[in-house]
């Protein structure tokens, strides 16, 4: 009996220190040697590509901002985002999805809510626009909640809006949105995307310039 | 090009660059795992835990190093969390409470990764790169060094030897998944993905105000999260998260280190085994159902059937605009019929079919291709269910790879397959006739159901994935979830490695007219109906009330 505690406890020592010892390979050095390749090649990248706008950081390139007025580019809608409820001393973006089946009457009165304001915003004297123009992405919330893109379509729609509320010819508007529409990586992969940020910065500045 | 086009050509890529791979990355992990020689790094690392690593161990012993390893895994993983208020280099972040970390410790040892915390505002640097993705490198190690036990069990005769349990253990980690993943990660940076330790970070935004968000090591943990088919990210959203994936090609390249390790154990089973043909057998399995899957997939989800869907106009709730409805879909099915459960967009928001086929990849064991080490070792499993069935229509003794199939491989056999469908259905229908457990529901009706089947399907197959609406922060959640892991895990574990111990006793037969071939598209045929009639037969009543419920409504 006391041999096969005594085995026992040898296994579980052993197994303890393999723990630690594998810790230090893949906890420990593992990422820092990661780190350090990162920070000194990309550093840019690995500190979550800041940009900047007039000599000020607005955000990151890859988290998609809400808030912005009726005069800029409108992101995707993003309900299931939250903020910290632990560690309250901080306010972090908790990113998330709404998590709504496609039968939910929720999720239903969303879309309908959203497609209606789409609708309405982006109907300017002259520029009507049809419920069926509106683009799936538009209308629905991405899975991080922080989707930093909207569609080519979505961003045309919206040009009209934009331009009136800016002063601008539609045919500038037309093509600064044609210059920041990203397509599909080697031609296939993904979507083809407009990044809301950069094109909003693109647009202060060409209404500064005016 | 429209977008169904694209997805088919991004499903094309991916499959022409596993068909690339598998053969020399298949052919290298076997010698990783027969070679003799040891590394000096290695070397050091055997005598730190004082154990011989050419010391041959029959299954109790080999068993007994997994339980240990993994035992001690789960208490040093507990009591990281439980600690954490007090260590340095965590933001800050107070300590988590004992059910979560219980539910955690269990589900990132068991290499599922279910989370039922938000990960931006739980776990501090030390929890995470010290605690949670080193699990996330050994029990991928583990699951692979069970399934190079099995794979000996059937290439070794008249001994009761399996290989050493350090040995394989620490090989997997260091040879296989180390290098890899330190690629991959320095990639990922490039694409887009942090990678620093710096704390909480404010920065000011466009309309104004700031935001926050805390740094990490992303990229390095991303990487073997795929790799090693974990899943458990950093941030709540997951891979759906720009950090963790920023790019349509991060999201490619993200699909295929899940899937290369899997689809590449085929290979090395077959050079193990001494008939890599044997290999190409269970190769075309994994890749008929993971095809047809995908195929399935793409077309429920472009054809976004649903109310809500239909009102949008297209299936992009829970969806990233970068990856589309094409990438997202071949995401879901590949890290469902792995036991991942990372994912890039939220399968709740699915279709009601395209939801119930993530649930019908994990319902299938996930042998398709399944985990690292656990696909192919579930795979054999079935393969030789699928030899006993052809057995009896003939009549014969059944035999797999000159083994026999007899009474005692049967029950280990059966008792495999029957874990984790009882622990899926029993569970499941505790939680909904209890009073307590279905408030946790976001959603009503058929996908109220679903969510809590999603759930304990995810838990019980160690995948790690949900249908995130339900609230699993709860001590029923948390203490069931976290049972329904470590049974899933280990029960077949023990089942598996005695079969490995009595087939590797075995006198092999030779093979006659009479036998079976197991090397041929017949086999492959028969391997992948009996999967689908055997877990239909399981698992059809539960998923009628479900997604199919919702699907057809």
């Amino acid at each position: 009996m006391n041999n096969s505690l005594l085995r026992t406890t040898r296994l579980l020592g052993a197994a303890l220190r393999a723990l630690l010892v594998l810790t230090v390979l893949t906890g420990i050095l593992y990422p820092l040697t990661v780190t350090g390749v990162a920070q000194a090649l990309f550093p840019g990248k690995a500190n979550g590509s800041e940009t900047e706008a007039d000599g000020k950081v607005v955000g990151s390139s890859l988290i998609g901002q809400q808030g912005y007025s009726l005069r800029y580019f409108q992101p995707r809608p993003a309900h299931g985002l939250g903020q910290n409820s632990l560690n309250t001393r901080y306010r972090l973006i908790l990113s998330g999805a709404t998590n709504l089946a496609a039968d939910s009457k929720e999720l239903t009165r969303q879309v309908e809510a959203a497609k209606a304001a789409v609708v309405k915003d982006n109907s300017v004297p002259g520029h009507r626009v049809r419920p069926s123009d509106v683009p799936a992405d538009a209308v629905t919330s991405s899975g991080s909640g922080l989707d930093p893109d909207i569609s080519p379509a979505y961003a045309r729609l919206q040009v009209h809006r934009v331009a009136a509320r800016n002063g601008l010819p539609v045919t500038v508007v037309d093509k600064l949105v044609e210059d920041h529409t990203t397509g599909r990586t080697l031609g296939f992969l993904g979507e083809p995307r407009v990044n809301v940020l950069e094109l909003n910065i693109a647009l202060r500045d060409l209404v500064a310039k005016r | 090009m429209g977008p169904v086009l694209a997805g088919v050509l991004q499903l094309l890529a991916l499959t022409g660059a596993l068909a690339l791979v598998h053969i020399p990355f298949g052919t290298c992990m076997a010698r990783v795992y027969s070679s003799k020689k040891h590394l000096r790094v290695e070397k050091w690392i055997y005598k730190g835990i004082g154990a011989d690593p050419d010391t041959e161990m029959a299954w109790p012993a080999y068993l007994r190093g997994v339980l240990a390893f993994s035992l001690v895994g789960v208490l040093f993983l507990y009591l990281l969390q439980r600690l954490q208020g007090v260590l340095p280099g965590s933001m800050g972040f107070s300590s988590v409470n004992p059910a979560q970390s219980f539910n955690t410790a269990v589900s990132f040892v068991t290499n599922t990764n279910w989370q039922s915390y938000y990960g931006e505002q739980s776990m501090g640097h030390v929890v995470q790169t010290a605690g949670l993705a080193v699990q996330n490198f050994v029990s991928a190690a583990v699951g692979m060094a069970v399934a190079v036990a099995l794979v000996r069990g059937f290439a070794r005769s008249r001994t009761g030897e399996l290989g050493n349990f350090w040995s394989d253990l620490v090989r997997g980690t260091l040879r296989i998944l180390l290098p890899i993943a330190a690629l991959a990660a320095v990639v990922l940076v490039a694409c887009g993905a942090i990678q620093n330790f710096s704390g909480v970070h404010e920065v000011g935004q466009f309309m104004g105000g700031r935001q926050q968000w805390g740094g990490g090591a992303y990229a390095s943990t991303e990487a073997i999260k795929e790799l090693g088919t974990n899943g458990g990210g950093l941030a709540n959203a997951n891979s759906a998260h720009p950090f963790e994936n920023p790019t349509p090609f991060s999201n490619l390249l993200e699909i295929f280190l899940i899937l290369v390790i899997p689809f590449s154990l085929t290979r090395t089973f077959g050079v193990l085994v001494g008939s890599v043909r044997q290999g190409y057998a269970i190769l075309a399995t994994m890749f008929t159902i993971w095809l047809g899957f995908t195929a399935l997939m793409m077309w429920t989800e472009f054809a976004h059937h649903g109310p809500a869907l239909q009102a949008a106009g297209g299936a992009m709730e829970g969806k990233e605009v970068r990856f589309g409805v094409g990438g997202s879909s071949i995401f879901a099915v590949s890290t469902t019929l792995t036991s991942t459960g990372a994912v890039d967009s939220f399968h709740s928001s699915f279709t009601g079919l395209g939801g119930g086929i993530t649930m019908l990849g994990m319902m299938l064991g996930e042998i398709a291709p399944g985990g690292v080490g656990s696909g192919l070792y579930g795979m054999l499993i079935m393969a030789v269910i699928a030899v006993f069935i052809a057995g009896l229509m003939v009549g014969r003794t059944p035999e797999y790879l000159g083994k026999k199939i007899g009474g005692r491989e049967m029950k280990l056999a059966a008792c495999y397959i029957l874990v984790t469908p009882a622990l899926v259905l029993v569970f499941t229908a505790a939680s909904m006739a209890l009073p307590t457990p279905p408030h946790s529901m976001l959603n009503s009706g058929a996908h109220g159901f679903s969510e809590v089947l999603y759930a304990f399907t995810s838990a019980a197959n160690n995948n790690g994935s949900a249908f995130a609406g339900l609230n699993a922060n709860t001590d029923w959640f948390n203490t069931m979830t976290g049972f329904a892991m470590l049974l899933g895990r280990f029960l077949p574990m023990v089942f598996v490695l005695a079969l490995a111990g009595s087939l590797a006793g075995q006198q092999p037969v030779p093979a006659t007219a009479g036998t079976l071939r197991t090397e041929k598209p017949l086999f492959t045929g028969l391997l992948v109906g009996a999967i689908l009639i055997i877990t239909g037969l399981t698992y059809f009543p539960a998923l009628a009330l479900g997604p199919l419920a919702e699907g057809l409504a």
